[in-house]
């Protein structure tokens, strides 16, 4: 069958997966952990331990502030030393829980076994419920609550349930990694979310250049009939949500529009299991399969890691910073973030460490736009790039937004193929927020 | 703690540059180089190597000495402009033409203009024309060069690279009130003859497969999208058929219209350069079609016998015009305002 894919535009890097035969290890436990409260978009959680308690693994630390927002619980089993800010890797400070981790004493109620659970018991709404409660966010990076994703809203209806397996950027291989050693939480944990939709099909999207994912997912179609693996082309930003919609389903989200405005609901793989982990085993979201990779690195490995943990332990474990990296980064080179703090701790949204020499990361000297449409071509928006880079240059907010800057994904297709080197989506960004800022002033109709 | 490099994504880049692209741009146009030279041998070899030089030339003084910064040289897209102008001379013109023209594409075309994808007309294409308005009489001398290598093929293809081109014949045949089919049987323009070897005309023209095996490189390099020569190709054939149709005596074939007049080497190398071509596909194609029409005008209403760089020059003007309606489809729908 062919492999599907979205219409227009897309860059075709190198995918790099060369961490894809690390199995996942589990990273050994710190001594002092780092939990933030600010792991989810969303409203921080308010911490509901205080400087001396003794918490479980398992156990609630911090509580939801807001509709969107998520509660934390203690990945350790310890002492709470104090709560404090913390610098993430941007070297934003966020409220963060420190723990004296002393051991892998886990709270009551909470299935450690690992054996698989088939039976769903709970209802649609006690599915949800659950998800909430055990802080489970979109582990593809934009952390939002899943909960929420799950709750339709009034006069919408859900009509397909994608999950999201594409793993387009180049490096990561943590999704790769669960899709293939946890094949069936990841079906069960599709079921859940199908039933808290009431939809009797679901779609995995995969990218073509996961074979052993697809082949070992389609092996039990027997079992799992409703759950179609659909095989995507490799192509970036496949796994972008409007781009994966597209592909699945043909329909394209409406600009400014949200997926379940064309019937959609997208969840990450990773999100899967850990609603299958949530709901079957009372487990709430306190680790993380993150990849540590790099072609300046001697080893490539796949990790469990405990939420908390610092950056610099698993950088350590990987052999420390190599001479010739000048760049670390959280989450793929397309679109990932470069760690500023690399003190920062592991949170619900680190999905990789990616080591860039300088060869491989420099930025080129940059020459004049020769209006070669390459831009035109690799957005997967329809947008004019070479436009919108000018006119935010120029400040011409009215033009920039109509254009649709506001449409901009922020994929980074554009500035990887410039042959000119022009920093695109740098002035790009700062526009759409400029913009977004503007629309969203304006009183409402 | 060594320091970190701390900036925004992407944090890779792509292969393409534009050196890199301008190379491939030159690669596709050796197949048309070589067969230039072999035709017209020491003379081509001459024009070549003068319109290069002097293309590079005044591109690094202007920046070095008058603009005040790093010459940009280095991207090749000079050599691409000197190499097009080359090509575009009879084979017979004399070596400081070139020069004149180089002087007026780079000087005047590109460099006044800001350089480097600032400027609104193909430089190459500008060169030209004012070197044919300029000097008439050198720009259509179309006297017999030497080929490379002289008696070695005594066949007729190789002697025969002489003389006016079929155009230029065609357009004055007419004017003496003479019908088609008597031109056409006082010289021979057959279709296979002009495809691999032409009958006279510019260095660049002389094969027509030469030039396709470029596009095809083109094409599979991705270096540019078939629209606009296609666009270009397909309103010739249209256009100039339905004139045929309507009077064979009076209007040339289609496809004679399509072999002569560096149709080929316009739309595939000049029509599609950059920096002076529309950003959207519904552009290209409008483009395209615009350069066809406009061409196929010049030739059999106009008084020069070839358009093709005078409607490519035309349609070089309408493409910010172009660039500003026709945007490429978005994805999704437009959000209403509030």
């Amino acid at each position: 069958m062919m492999s599907k894919t979205f219409p227009m535009g897309g860059v075709h890097p190198d995918d790099s997966k060369i961490s894809a035969n690390a199995a996942i290890e589990d990273f050994p436990l710190p001594a002092v952990a780092y939990v933030s409260m600010s792991q989810h978009l969303g409203a921080p959680a308010e911490p509901v331990v205080e400087a001396g308690q003794e918490v479980k693994a398992g156990q609630l630390i911090g509580k939801p502030s807001g509709f969107i927002s998520a509660p934390v619980h203690s990945p350790y089993s310890g002492v709470v030393k104090n709560v404090d800010y913390v610098a993430d890797l941007s070297g934003n400070k966020a409220k963060t829980v420190v723990i004296e981790v002393s051991g892998d004493q886990w709270d009551d109620g909470i299935d450690r076994s690992g054996e698989i659970k088939r039976d769903i018991v709970l209802s649609g709404p006690e599915i949800i419920a659950k998800i909430a409660e055990k802080g489970i966010v979109g582990l593809g990076g934009a952390t939002f609550p899943t909960s929420v994703k799950l709750s339709v809203p009034k006069g919408k209806k859900a009509e397909y349930l994608i999950v999201n397996g594409a793993e387009c950027e180049p490096f990561i291989t943590s999704d790769y990694r669960q899709m293939i050693e946890q094949p069936e939480q990841l079906l069960i944990g599709t079921r859940i979310m199908m039933k808290a939709l009431s939809l009797d099909r679901a779609y995995i999207g995969i990218e073509e250049n996961k074979p052993e994912a697809i082949e070992k997912l389609r092996g039990y179609s027997k079992e799992y009939g409703d759950i179609e693996i659909v095989k995507l082309r490799k192509k970036y930003p496949q796994g972008g949500e409007k781009q994966l919609i597209k592909a699945v389903t043909g329909r394209n989200v409406p600009s400014m529009g949200l997926p379940i405005d064309v019937g959609a609901v997208v969840q990450n793989v990773s999100t899967a299991i850990a609603v299958y982990n949530a709901v079957q085993h009372n487990m709430p979201l306190v680790e993380k399969v993150v990849t540590v990779t790099g072609n300046c690195l001697p080893v490539q490995k796949n990790f469990r890691v405990r939420l908390g943990v610092k950056l610099s332990e698993l950088i350590g474990h990987a052999g420390g910073v190599p001479e010739d990296c000048v760049k670390i980064i959280s989450g793929g080179p397309m679109m990932g973030k470069a760690v500023y703090n690399i003190d920062a701790p592991v949170v619900k949204g680190t999905s990789s460490l990616l080591f860039l020499t300088r060869k491989e990361t420099a930025r080129r000297p940059e020459s004049n736009c020769i209006r070669c449409a390459s831009c035109v071509s690799a957005c997967p928006m329809g947008l004019e790039p070479y436009l919108l880079g000018k006119l935010a240059r120029l400040s011409k907010m009215e033009e920039l937004e109509k254009n649709r800057v506001y449409d901009c994904i922020e994929c980074g297709c554009c500035s990887y193929t410039c042959p000119a080197g022009i920093p695109l989506l740098d002035n790009i960004r700062l526009a759409k927020a400029s913009v977004l800022k503007i629309m969203r002033s304006r009183p409402k109709k | 703690m060594k320091n970190l490099i701390v900036s925004p994504s992407p944090h890779i880049h792509g292969p393409k540059s534009t050196r890199s692209l301008m190379t491939d741009v030159i690669i596709a146009l050796a197949p048309a180089m070589l067969v230039s030279v072999w035709y017209f041998g020491v003379s081509a070899i001459t024009l070549l190597v003068t319109g290069v030089v002097s293309c590079v030339a005044v591109e690094y003084l202007i920046q070095r000495f008058l603009m005040k910064k790093e010459p940009s040289v280095k991207d090749c897209s000079a050599i691409v402009t000197g190499i097009l102008l080359a090509l575009n001379m009879p084979p017979a013109a004399p070596w400081w033409l070139v020069v004149i023209g180089s002087v007026v594409a780079i000087g005047i075309a590109k460099m006044t203009f800001g350089g480097i994808g600032q400027n609104l007309f193909n430089p190459a294409l500008v060169g030209r024309v004012f070197l044919l308005v300029s000097f008439p009489v050198l720009m259509t001398n179309y006297a017999q060069v030497d080929p490379l290598f002289p008696g070695a093929f005594s066949g007729h293809a190789v002697d025969a690279v002489s003389g006016a081109t079929p155009l230029a014949i065609v357009k004055e045949g007419l004017g003496k009130g003479m019908t088609l089919s008597q031109i056409f049987a006082e010289n021979d323009f057959s279709s296979a003859q002009m495809f691999f070897v032409r009958i006279g005309g510019s260095a660049g023209e002389v094969s027509a497969i030469a030039l396709l095996i470029g596009f095809a490189y083109l094409l599979v390099r991705k270096v540019i999208k078939p629209h606009i020569p296609l666009a270009i190709f397909a309103t010739v054939f249209v256009f100039s058929g339905i004139l045929w149709l309507a009077d064979p005596e009076r209007y040339a074939d289609p496809l004679f219209n399509l072999l002569t007049g560096g149709i080929l080497l316009g739309a595939i190398f000049m029509a599609t350069d950059y920096v002076t071509s529309p950003m959207s596909t519904k552009g290209m194609v409008i483009y395209g079609i615009g350069i066809g029409m406009l061409t196929i005008l010049i030739r059999d209403f106009g008084s020069y016998p070839e358009g093709v760089s005078f409607a490519i020059l035309i349609m070089n003007a309408v493409v910010p015009l172009l660039n500003m309606y026709c945007k490429p489809k978005r994805f999704g729908k437009e959000v209403k305002n509030g």
